[in-house]
């Protein structure tokens, strides 16, 4: 009876275990192996790592840490993956700053009003993330809503460029991302003590004072979380640079995107990703860990 | 001075929302646009909506994708609660940390990184074991359920946490065997965590382009494989139309969950 306990149980662990194992894990794996192997052209495109020569009985093992030292010898990809830093950062500061009053307002509400806000910033995330992108095209066009506004008003006095610029990758960023800040700042600052607000105002300080001496560190583990869902997926993102940033918007998931799409180079590929998860390692991580205290 | 700061907050607030919500509208109003410059207004018409529906290359794709959809996020949705049931109810284990890692670490890889992985295991599988042979429907259905299956999970895992463990202690006490205990009272108790999950995968799987980029073969283009190859080019009238239904079907489903589960809640409170 125990025995067959134990076996259940061990079997309901390991399903989903070996899912991820096996779909998840290895895949990492397996990016590792070929980014060790040089590109070549056959099918598959890269060069075996184990080759087993018949005719003279000799297993050869081929290594190559080229890819790697060709991403640092050449200044493309380093400013690559620090434009991507530099984007994904900025995005996720201002989607801090947009997202904060949102969420601070949301938490703050009567309880119907809260349920219709909430459902508001919900909504866009269950909506298609690829539509989401593709409306602001439209917009930022030079004969888009936006130049037709800022002409209207006489801001300015010809159609200005935004769409295929920089500027356009933050806006679509912080727009696709915003209810990844927004839910878990809500989560924490629902959460938050009111009577402590009062104590502070009944001590004498002003509201800007409570702020930033009450709320904002209260609702650290709600920024630290809404910082890093937005910025670690915004670092590798492919689709908003390449609808909306122009041709010398450089970001680390295009150039990974291209070199396997358009040069089929799939070792080299392979040492971008492996490069990046290097980078992305210590976020998630810390991601993890800050999950754990919370819990 | 603090009827002041809160007249700020809202005007702060309402700015985000009108920031969230414009580029939809935007995007709605121009698709029942007369004029094929997507941007100039030709007066009210519904010909995108024809010309999208006699489009065969978007409907078939739509087809394609819906199955994908319907079958991932239906294996998502039992891995997924597996996970997070073993996550949350299960005592330590040897790899508990690990599975901890694996369920979290999909909700913020990059999409990029996820695509590249799995395409890469798939080339070497097929070199070695002759399986999968080639690239399609199958492999799009496993790469949608492996990252599907991780937002399953957190939902499940969290509504588990929230959950009142007595009941389940109880029906134990009362000699339930734990695999009727799990579809007597646990399965229950989380269903709607697990449909919610479902909903979530269908959509997310509907919804990926980059993944399936990666994954797919010839002649399995995905709905948003479609619509990028097409706004890549610019803006199309006909993927307006489409936004547009998308969008509204999507509301609608997601409004009225809300309601109904805000009427569970007070029906609740009120008996309490």
């Amino acid at each position: 009876m125990l025995s067959k306990l134990r076996l259940g149980r061990t079997a309901v662990i390991l399903v989903p275990m070996l899912w991820l194992a096996a779909f998840f894990f290895i895949p990492f794996l397996v990016v590792f192996k070929i980014s060790l192997a040089e590109a070549m052209i056959a099918v598959p495109p890269y060069s075996p790592l184990l080759q087993w020569d018949s005719s003279n009985a000799y297993l050869t093992f081929k290594v190559t840490f080229g890819n790697y030292l060709y991403l640092f010898e050449s200044r493309f990809y380093l400013d690559a993956y620090l434009s991507s830093l530099k984007i994904a950062a900025i995005s996720t500061f201002f989607a801090l700053l947009i997202g904060f009053p949102i969420a601070y307002l949301i938490a703050r509400s009567r309880p119907t009003m809260r349920t219709i806000l909430l459902a508001l910033v919900i909504l866009p995330f269950w909506t298609s993330f690829l539509l989401r992108v593709y409306a602001w095209m439209a917009l930022l066009k030079k004969n888009g809503l936006v130049n037709d506004f800022l002409l209207a008003t006489g801001i300015i006095d010809q159609p200005i460029q935004i769409l295929q610029t920089d500027f356009a990758v933050y806006l679509g960023i912080v727009y696709t991302y915003l209810p990844f800040m927004i839910l878990p700042l809500y989560t924490t600052l629902e959460k938050m003590d009111l009577n402590l607000l009062d104590a502070a105002q009944d001590l004498g300080a002003k509201p800007y004072q409570s702020f930033f001496l009450v709320t904002l560190p209260l609702a650290k583990p709600g920024i630290i979380a809404g910082c890093l869902l937005v910025f670690i997926p915004a670092v590798g993102e492919y689709v908003i640079p390449a609808l909306l940033g122009g041709s010398d918007t450089l970001m680390i998931g295009r150039v990974l995107w291209d070199e396997f799409f358009l040069n089929r180079d799939w070792p080299l590929a392979s040492a971008v990703a492996v490069v990046m998860l290097i980078v992305l390692v210590g976020p998630i991580m810390f991601m993890r860990n800050s999950n754990k205290e919370a819990e | 001075m603090k009827q002041g700061s809160s007249v700020a907050l809202k005007v702060m607030a309402g700015a985000g929302f009108v920031f969230l919500y414009a580029p939809i509208i935007a995007l709605i109003v121009y698709s029942f646009n007369e004029s094929k410059l997507v941007t100039v207004w030709g007066g009210w018409s519904l010909k995108w909506y024809v010309e999208l529906f006699r489009n065969e290359q978007i409907m078939s794709a739509a087809w394609v994708s819906l199955k994908i959809a319907f079958i991932s996020a239906t294996m998502a949705s039992i891995l997924g609660t597996l996970a997070g049931f073993v996550l949350s109810r299960m005592r330590k284990f040897a790899g508990k940390a690990m599975l901890t890692g694996w369920v979290t670490a999909p909700l913020v890889m990059p999409e990029v990184i996820t695509g590249l992985s799995l395409l890469l295991l798939f080339v070497s599988l097929e070199n070695m074991f002759g399986w999968p042979a080639g690239r399609g429907v199958t492999t799009i259905v496993i790469a949608h359920t492996t990252f599907c299956l991780a937002y399953v999970a957190v939902v499940v895992q969290s509504r588990l946490a929230s959950l009142d463990e007595t009941l389940e202690e109880a029906a134990m006490d009362l000699g339930a065997k734990p695999t009727s205990l799990f579809f007597l009272i646990t399965l229950p108790l989380i269903a709607p965590a697990i449909i919610s999950g479902w909903l979530l995968s269908f959509t997310l799987s509907l919804d990926d382009l980059v993944i399936a980029s990666f994954v797919s073969g010839p002649g399995n283009s995905t709905l948003p494989m479609v619509i990028f190859s097409k706004v890549r080019l610019g803006v199309t009238p006909e993927v307006n139309a489409l936004a547009t239904l998308m969008i509204v079907t999507v509301s609608i489903a997601v409004i009225a969950a809300i309601v109904i589960m805000h009427r569970q809640n007070r029906f609740k409170d009120a008996n309490k």
